[in-house]
């Protein structure tokens, strides 16, 4: 779910590390560069790779409360490094700052943290599995079964996440090209969890269950400097299948697109180039923007032609790198829910 | 044409060098001391605002240490990490800079302009780097790199935390500011860390407001000086239109227009103001330099504000400075451009028109005296605010200047009648004869001569005041000054056995509303109760705070929440005591409320003493075995003269500036008043030459020239003295009160006033010298001529 990447390169640059993430497409000073044909090496794989230049955990859910009514979640932390490598206390390179959101059909919350590296107020430890930043945290014994915790000034979530499938990794063997100049990241996936839990609401505690779905990446140079803006789309089909797709939108008008079929079994099938297909419908003006957030998705080797809305349009994040995120609702020739996020929307 | 009519015009000046001379020179005066204190006033400003921008602590909620200034890091990831966003600050100094950590990743987004993102864009190898002003890194040592941002506070340099830590060899933290957005379900405070304490936004009381008083004072003196030059500006142009209404009737007898004409005499007015304005700006600018390291620590002392050490040429005040000036210019101007303009084209000229004393002017000002005066005292009665003792001051000295001449006129007149000899009759009304040219230099001797009175009534008032408080608050011998929880114990321990008495102070800040006040907890011992002189108190204070039912408040405090002996104060928030007594504590720029160690120990259980008054008789040995068995460091035990001497020193430091400007316009109005004379001096030959001519000598009427400057003199000082009383009471009573929160007991120093009495006729007299050097070498032909030539 390299999305973040271009919200970095796109939104970054005029928050708090401008001049650090300046020339992020471009240049990569020092910092390890992903290869292709990788060889993961778990569990230390799901802890951080300070060498790189970004990271994250990522996890969306689509929930389900007892009476009914969906609702999304959104919970990630990003590393980002201003020097590659690690240092001890405030002397490390490293900076986490996270994202946390609850989407109900008529109200959107999210929350944001920050912190250094190598003073212990964040950070991700791979065995057993412990992701934090303040009292927020993603952990576990290990990858499959994990506790999750995000608080905000007016909602929060404690879930748990139990995986009934195996990994999922995207491009080549976890190598996920990102442009036709060849910019690539490293890009594995967890979407076979299931997830229970509550919810912290103004209007109380709420019990919900339903599918969540873990994006891992991290790069350096993941991004060519033509590429303007990012829409992502995980979608679980009810028939059990997944597809994961992401357009990146070039200053040309054109677009890059790459995305790859999960099948019930959990076996990935990286698609071709392009074959992914999704146009905007409808927009919606929010935050001074007109974002789609309404999609036809065509996928025709799997036959696959589909409306994407969103459950609440008004999902946006106003953090200090906005963006759009929420749960959406699939219809047409399959049915199914999934999460999209949009970002460079200006 | 134009050319010619310009020469013309430009030869008065030739003529008159004098004239030139004070013109240019009133309006340099008037534009020098005015542009210089908005000079000043500007660069303290300036360095509020950046130090208030970069990290204002009031606008946020803080959590600081209960005890000493120390928050150890993990504490500081225990509360993260149980959900209480907060960022981490550090402070120190490194010799004379005060160094500032912060944590850009954490700090909230509303610190200061452009925030702290500005100053730490965390690039890679970005970290080792210190932010402070220009003036600050000249003579700065530091092994980092320093980049140079002009928006810092002077004094102080900021760095990322972790660089700060390393400069100042520490590994904690010295508070943390909450950030309004905290999250549900946030752990206690008390569970976490029981050894912090949350100190509320404080929305009151920043340092600009706080120092608004004393700019509004420099801003007082710059004005009065403004008004003292544009009087001699204002006569200047009188004398020097009447005197040309000879070459204005020819010219335009020559056919001249008169639109042209008066086109060309604004032209050359202004051009001249102009040159005298720009001198006023440099001058202001040389002043403002020369006052400025005075107005820097007078703000340090009084309100702990740090402003830059050097004027910078700011076009606020520069531009303000020629603005004002020539605004002067040309509203004295405009009356006499639209005489000309109505001048029938032969009138008479009469030189002395502009002279001669008119009733109707004496009577229009007088009547605008009494107006003033009447303001004056309903201000007196019912004025409120700073404001409002300014305006008051402001009527009562226009008022009392404007009612002079008549006042002079009236005393003249009595002379007049009294005197004997044909001589002394025609010196007399002579004299009277004078007063309208002389009045706006007499006004403005007056002016700056009650000005001196009343400020040197309220700052001896303030030094006696001062004395006598220091000697009451500074009476224990030693104070000591201890670092931890376990010196404190031993400390205390050590002088139970050793001292006469021992004044263990606890001191914290009260947890209540409004602008920051201390907490102080005494041991009421013999000390107290001997020393300590109240403004007002119930029955036996000490013994009502020594049993906790009472508190001690300072007068700033009683003033600022209104409350007076009786009233409940509230000490830690609901909780409150009544007034037990309120005292006098001059020079304190907060609030302070002392209650009994045991009672502030009740709400701050975590407070100790840190600080320790002794009374013993044998100082040099005390200290002595303080350091050698205790090993206390010798800079933590101070000696009661060396913190009088240190208190005297701030005290008079804040008053070098007043007794400069005070100097500066009395020089001011005596040279008003040698202009005068001067200008003058050319207008009275012929009334001088009958005198002459019936025999009495040019080297005795020069001494009668000088004889009435003096008499003058002396009949403004006598009007001066009430007049500088009634300031004095303004100042000690509405002034001080409303600026600084005290009111002092007015005393008098009758030997002050005699002696500004002599500097006041000397001021006279040597402002007369030359006038009458001049006319006792006028020749006798010059005399002469007078009854030669018809006018």
């Amino acid at each position: 779910m390299n999305a973040k990447l271009v919200l970095f390169l796109l939104v970054f640059p005029v928050t708090l590390w401008a001049q650090g993430f300046s020339g992020l497409g471009a240049q990569v000073d020092g910092f390890a560069t992903p290869a292709p044909n990788p060889v993961f090496d778990f569990p230390e794989d799901h802890g951080p790779h300070p060498d790189f230049r970004i990271e994250w955990w990522y996890v969306t859910a689509n929930l389900q409360g007892a009476d009914g009514q969906d609702y999304g979640l959104q919970w990630t932390l990003f590393r980002t490094a201003l020097a590659p490598g690690e240092a001890a206390g405030w002397r490390s390179p490293q900076v986490w700052f996270a994202h946390a959101a609850v989407t109900t059909p008529k109200a959107h919350f999210a929350s944001e943290r920050f912190a250094r590296g190598g003073i212990g107020q964040a950070g991700v430890e791979a065995a057993p599995f412990h992701a934090w930043i303040d009292e927020w945290a993603l952990s576990g014994a290990d990858f499959d079964r994990l506790d999750l915790k995000a608080r905000g000034a007016d909602f929060g979530f404690d879930m748990t996440l139990d995986a009934l499938g195996p990994l999922v990794f995207h491009g080549a063997d976890g190598y996920s090209v990102k442009s036709r100049e060849g910019q690539a990241s490293y890009y594995y996936s967890q979407p076979f969890f299931d997830i229970e839990g509550k919810l912290i609401l103004p209007e109380g505690t709420v019990p919900v269950s339903g599918k969540a779905w873990l994006d891992r990446e991290w790069s350096s140079q993941p991004l060519s400097e033509n590429q303007t803006g990012w829409d992502w789309f995980s979608l679980s089909f009810d028939d059990g299948a997944k597809l994961m797709g992401f357009l990146l939108r070039q200053n040309d008008g054109t677009t890059f697109s790459a995305s790859t079929w999960i099948t019930s079994e959990g076996e990935a099938v990286t698609l071709p180039a392009d074959a992914f297909r999704a146009v905007a419908l409808e927009k919606h003006r929010i935050a001074g923007r007109e974002i789609p957030t309404s999609w036809q998705v065509t996928l025709p080797e799997r036959g696959i032609n589909v409306t994407v809305a969103a459950l609440n349009p008004n999902s946006w994040m106003d953090l200090s790198i906005p963006y759009w995120e929420g749960p959406v609702r699939i219809s047409g020739s399959h049915a199914g829910k999934g999460y999209l996020e949009m970002t460079g929307y200006e | 044409m134009m050319g010619v009519c310009l020469t013309a015009l430009l030869s008065h000046w030739w003529r008159n060098p004098i004239q030139l001379f004070a013109y240019l020179a009133g309006l340099a005066l008037a534009t020098a001391l005015w542009s210089g204190v908005q000079a000043i006033n500007a660069e303290a400003r300036a360095s509020y605002d950046a130090a208030a921008g970069l990290l204002d602590d009031g606008q946020f909620d803080q959590l600081l240490p209960r005890q000493g200034t120390s928050i150890p890091q993990e504490v500081y990831i225990a509360l993260r990490r149980a959900g209480w966003v907060v960022s981490p600050v550090i402070e120190g100094r490194l010799g004379k800079l005060r160094l500032l950590g912060i944590d850009p990743v954490t700090a909230p987004r509303g610190l200061g302009p452009g925030g702290p993102a500005r100053l730490l864009s965390l690039e890679a190898g970005a970290g080792d780097r210190l932010f402070m002003a220009q003036s600050t890194a000249q003579g700065v040592d530091v092994d980092v790199a320093v980049t140079i941002d002009a928006g810092i506070a002077p004094g102080m340099a900021i760095a990322d935390i972790g660089v700060t830590q390393r400069l100042l060899k520490r590994n904690d933290l010295s508070r943390l500011i909450i950030l309004p957005q905290q999250p549900l379900g946030r752990v206690e405070l008390a569970q976490i860390a029981p050894e912090l304490r949350l100190q509320p936004a404080q929305q009151t009381a920043d340092i600009g407001q706080l120092t608004d008083s004393f700019h509004l004072n420099l801003s007082a003196f710059g004005l009065l000086s403004f008004a003292v030059g544009l009087f001699i500006v204002h006569s200047t142009i009188g004398l020097a239109f009447e005197q040309r209404r000879g070459m204005i009737r020819t010219l335009r007898s020559l056919g001249v227009p008169l639109r042209g004409l008066i086109t060309l005499i604004a032209v050359e007015m202004m051009l001249l103001a102009a040159v005298g304005a720009v001198a006023g700006v440099v001058a202001g600018y040389l002043i403002a330099g020369l006052l400025l390291p005075d107005v820097a620590a007078t703000l340090r002392g009084l309100y702990g504000a740090d402003i830059a050490g050097t004027i910078q040429l700011r076009r606020s005040w520069w531009l303000s400075g020629l603005l004002i000036a020539l605004l002067g210019t040309a509203v004295a101007l405009t009356g006499r451009l639209w005489q000309i303009a109505h001048m029938p084209l032969l009138a008479s000229v009469r030189p002395r028109a502009w002279v001669m004393a008119t009733d109707a002017r004496f009577r229009l000002q007088s009547r605008g005296a009494v107006i003033l005066l009447a303001g004056a005292l309903v201000l007196a009665l019912l004025g409120q605010g700073l404001v409002g003792g300014f305006a008051l001051l402001g009527c009562l000295l226009i008022g009392a200047a404007l009612i002079l001449p008549k006042l002079a006129a009236v005393v003249i007149t009595m002379f007049e009648r009294n005197a004997r000899s044909p001589l002394w009759q025609w010196f007399w009304a002579d004299t009277k004869q004078q007063l309208p040219g002389l009045s706006l230099a007499l006004m403005a001797l007056l002016l700056a001569v009650s000005a001196n009175i009343g400020v040197s009534t309220m700052v001896s008032s303030f030094r006696l005041t001062f004395v006598g408080f220091l000697d009451q608050r500074l009476a224990p011998e030693l104070f000591v000054q201890v670092e931890t929880a376990a010196q404190s114990a031993e400390v205390q321990a050590f002088l139970d056995k050793n001292a006469t008495e021992v004044l263990p102070l606890l001191k914290t800040r009260a947890r209540t509303v409004g602008p920051p006040t201390e907490l102080y907890g005494v041991q009421v011992g013999p000390t107290y109760r001997e020393n300590w002189v109240f403004l007002d108190a119930g029955r036996a204070p000490w013994d009502t705070v020594a049993a906790g039912l009472g508190a001690v408040v300072n007068e700033q405090f009683a003033r600022r929440a209104g409350l007076w002996v009786g009233d409940r104060v509230a000490i830690d928030g609901d909780t409150t005591l009544p007034i037990a007594a309120v005292v006098g504590d001059y020079g304190n720029p907060s609030g302070q409320i002392v209650v009994s160690a045991q009672l502030l120990q009740t709400f701050h259980p975590g407070v100790i003493p840190m600080q320790f008054g002794v009374r013993t008789q044998n100082t040099l040995a005390l200290r002595q075995s303080l350091q050698d068995t205790l090993g206390i460091p010798a800079n933590a035990i101070v000696n009661q003269a060396a913190i009088k001497a240190l208190s005297m020193q701030v005290f008079e430091r804040t008053f070098t500036v007043t007794a400069a400007l005070n100097a500066l316009t009395l020089l001011v109005a005596g040279f008003a008043i040698l202009m005068s004379l001067l200008t003058l001096a050319d207008l009275r030959v012929p009334q001088l030459a009958p005198v002459w001519a019936l025999g009495i000598t040019r080297r005795y009427l020069g001494r009668l020239e000088v004889l009435r400057a003096l008499a003058l003199a002396a009949v403004v000082f006598v009007c001066a003295v009430p007049l500088g009383l009634a300031l004095a009471w303004v100042l000690l009573s509405i002034i001080n009160v409303e600026a600084f929160g005290w009111r002092l007991p007015m005393y008098l120093f009758p030997a002050e006033y005699l002696r500004l009495g002599v500097y006041s006729l000397g001021a006279a007299l040597l402002a007369a010298l030359w006038p009458a050097l001049r006319l006792m070498r006028t020749p006798p032909s010059a005399l002469l001529k007078v009854f030669a030539n018809e006018r």
